[in-house]
């Protein structure tokens, strides 16, 4: 039947720790929920996670940190997003990001951070309020 | 942005316009089909190279090393790769990207993942579509990755100009594979992951077998190629036989009979489309639909006179 939008989503882990654990049972969380999700691997620079949120036409990206580096990556992706002129692509971030570094990243355009311990349903269903597939 | 700027974006090589289109196309939105034909002109100039073959036999790191020796040739990449729709949840993981991931920042090449969304055959019914964007943007060559699970994965035929079917050494459903009719539909048979036992005996069983079935019509003799995709080892060799297939291809009268086998598909795909949506319009859509059908539940009409009905609803 015509017209029926899907979300995709593309789950990246920047940044150079060798754990892609909790990205993949996100992933595999967002699969279960009827996602089409991109994902591209460990050690991805920002670069490379922008150009293939571009490609893929995703709705939204999220970012898994654990190496400490967030404030950075994050940061960069969204700078280059800009640049590259898709600024309207959101992004939301998870991982081990200490609580003082929150507000910070998300008045400079993090849409959400989810800590350690937050439920793969409570991330789903955020997803599902937040995110309209090309709306 | 209307059809004809959108297109013409698309032509002069604008990777978000070209993607946004390809999510219109997968989504299957109304009004693709006018910037298709704004396309249609800029197409028909790229190589598409399908690789087939069972999940793990090391398709998309072939795609990766290919990718690299198109690239030193000077030629500009699109690759799709499609992985399997859950038919329990309708998501999908695509995946196929890690191994291709050195070239994710190349602006030479656009890599794009696709699921099957319920399409049977090994690609998404998006596909030609979506292949044929890529052709507009200008892309030389275009690698296009199957899903990989069933049997019948025979829809590649019809859409790549060279098809390589990718197996491993020590699989026993590769034999099966050649049984259920595979060996007719590859060009070119790849040995990927050859530093294995057993490279050399499957390389004879697979000659053997291309010797005792039947002649292909169109002529051509399938290579048979071994590699190591990992260490980019085999590749060169696939390339020329690649290249070699392409040769062969290029005279006229196969071309022709390609393009009327491939084009009578879609065209008989894209009328089905048409009709079936301008059904559901006609009768009223999903409300329609669940009415009509309870009509016959409650035997007020059998299924046959409800649907030559709606045909006629349709003709007037
Ligand atoms: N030993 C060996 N492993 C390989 C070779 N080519 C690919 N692989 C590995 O096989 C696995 C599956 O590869 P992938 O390209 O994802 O397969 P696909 O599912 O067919 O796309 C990966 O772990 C690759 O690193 C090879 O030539 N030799
Ligand atoms: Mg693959």
């Amino acid at each position: 039947m015509a017209g029926k939008r899907k979300i995709r989503i593309l789950v990246a882990k920047p940044g150079l720790d060798g754990h892609d654990r909790g990205a993949k049972i996100i992933a595999r969380g967002f699969r279960d929920a009827g996602f089409e999700v991109i994902y591209t691997g460990l050690h991805q620079s920002p670069e490379q996670i922008v150009e293939a949120a571009i490609q893929e036409d995703v709705d939204v990206i999220g970012l898994s940190s654990l190496a400490g580096a967030h404030n950075h990556l994050f940061r960069e992706v969204l700078r280059l997003l800009k640049e590259k002129g898709a600024e309207d692509i959101p992004v939301f971030g998870g991982g081990i990001i200490p609580d003082e570094d929150i507000p910070k990243l998300k008045a400079d355009g993090i849409l959400e951070i989810f800590t350690p311990g937050t439920k793969v349903e409570d991330v789903v269903k955020w997803v599902e309020e937040n995110i309209h597939p090309r709306g | 942005m209307n059809p004809k700027e959108w297109a013409e974006k698309i032509i002069e090589g604008d990777v978000r316009a070209a993607s946004r289109l390809m999510r219109d196309i997968d989504d299957r939105m109304p009004w693709v089909s006018d910037v298709m034909k704004e396309l249609y002109p800029h197409t028909g100039r790229a190589y598409i190279i399908g690789v087939t073959g069972s999940p793990g036999v090391g398709k998309s790191t072939l795609v990766d090393s290919l990718i690299e020796v198109f690239r030193k040739k000077g030629h500009s990449i699109g690759v799709v790769v499609i992985d399997p729709t859950s038919p329990f949840t309708g998501g999908a993981i695509l995946g196929d990207r890690i191994r291709m991931q050195r070239h994710s920042t190349d602006s030479g090449v656009f890599i794009r993942s696709l699921a099957t969304r319920g399409s049977m055959g090994g690609l998404s019914r998006s596909t030609s579509d979506i292949l044929r964007v890529m052709d507009a943007m200008g892309k030389d060559i275009i690698l296009l990755e199957t899903v990989g699970v069933g049997q019948d994965e025979v829809d590649v035929v019809n859409t790549a100009h060279t098809s390589m079917i990718i197996m491993i050494p020590g699989l026993g459903d590769d034999i099966q594979a050649i049984k259920a009719g595979i060996l007719e539909i590859g060009d070119i048979f790849v040995i990927n992951k050859c530093e294995r036992e057993g490279a050399e005996r499957m390389e004879r069983e697979i000659m053997m077998m291309l010797e005792l079935g039947a002649k292909r019509k169109d002529g051509w003799v399938p290579k048979i190629v071994k590699t190591e995709a990992i260490k980019g080892k085999g590749i060169k060799e696939l390339v020329e036989a690649i290249e070699e297939h392409r040769t062969f291809r290029e005279d006229p009268e196969h071309k022709r009979k390609f393009l009327q086998k491939a084009l009578r598909i879609e065209l008989l795909n894209n009328l089905k489309d048409q009709i079936s949506n301008r059904v559901l319009e006609v009768i009223g859509h999903e409300e329609g639909l669940t009415q009509a059908v309870n009509e016959i539940i409650d035997g007020k009409k059998d299924l046959y006179t409800k649907s030559e009905e709606i045909l006629k609803q349709l003709l007037c």
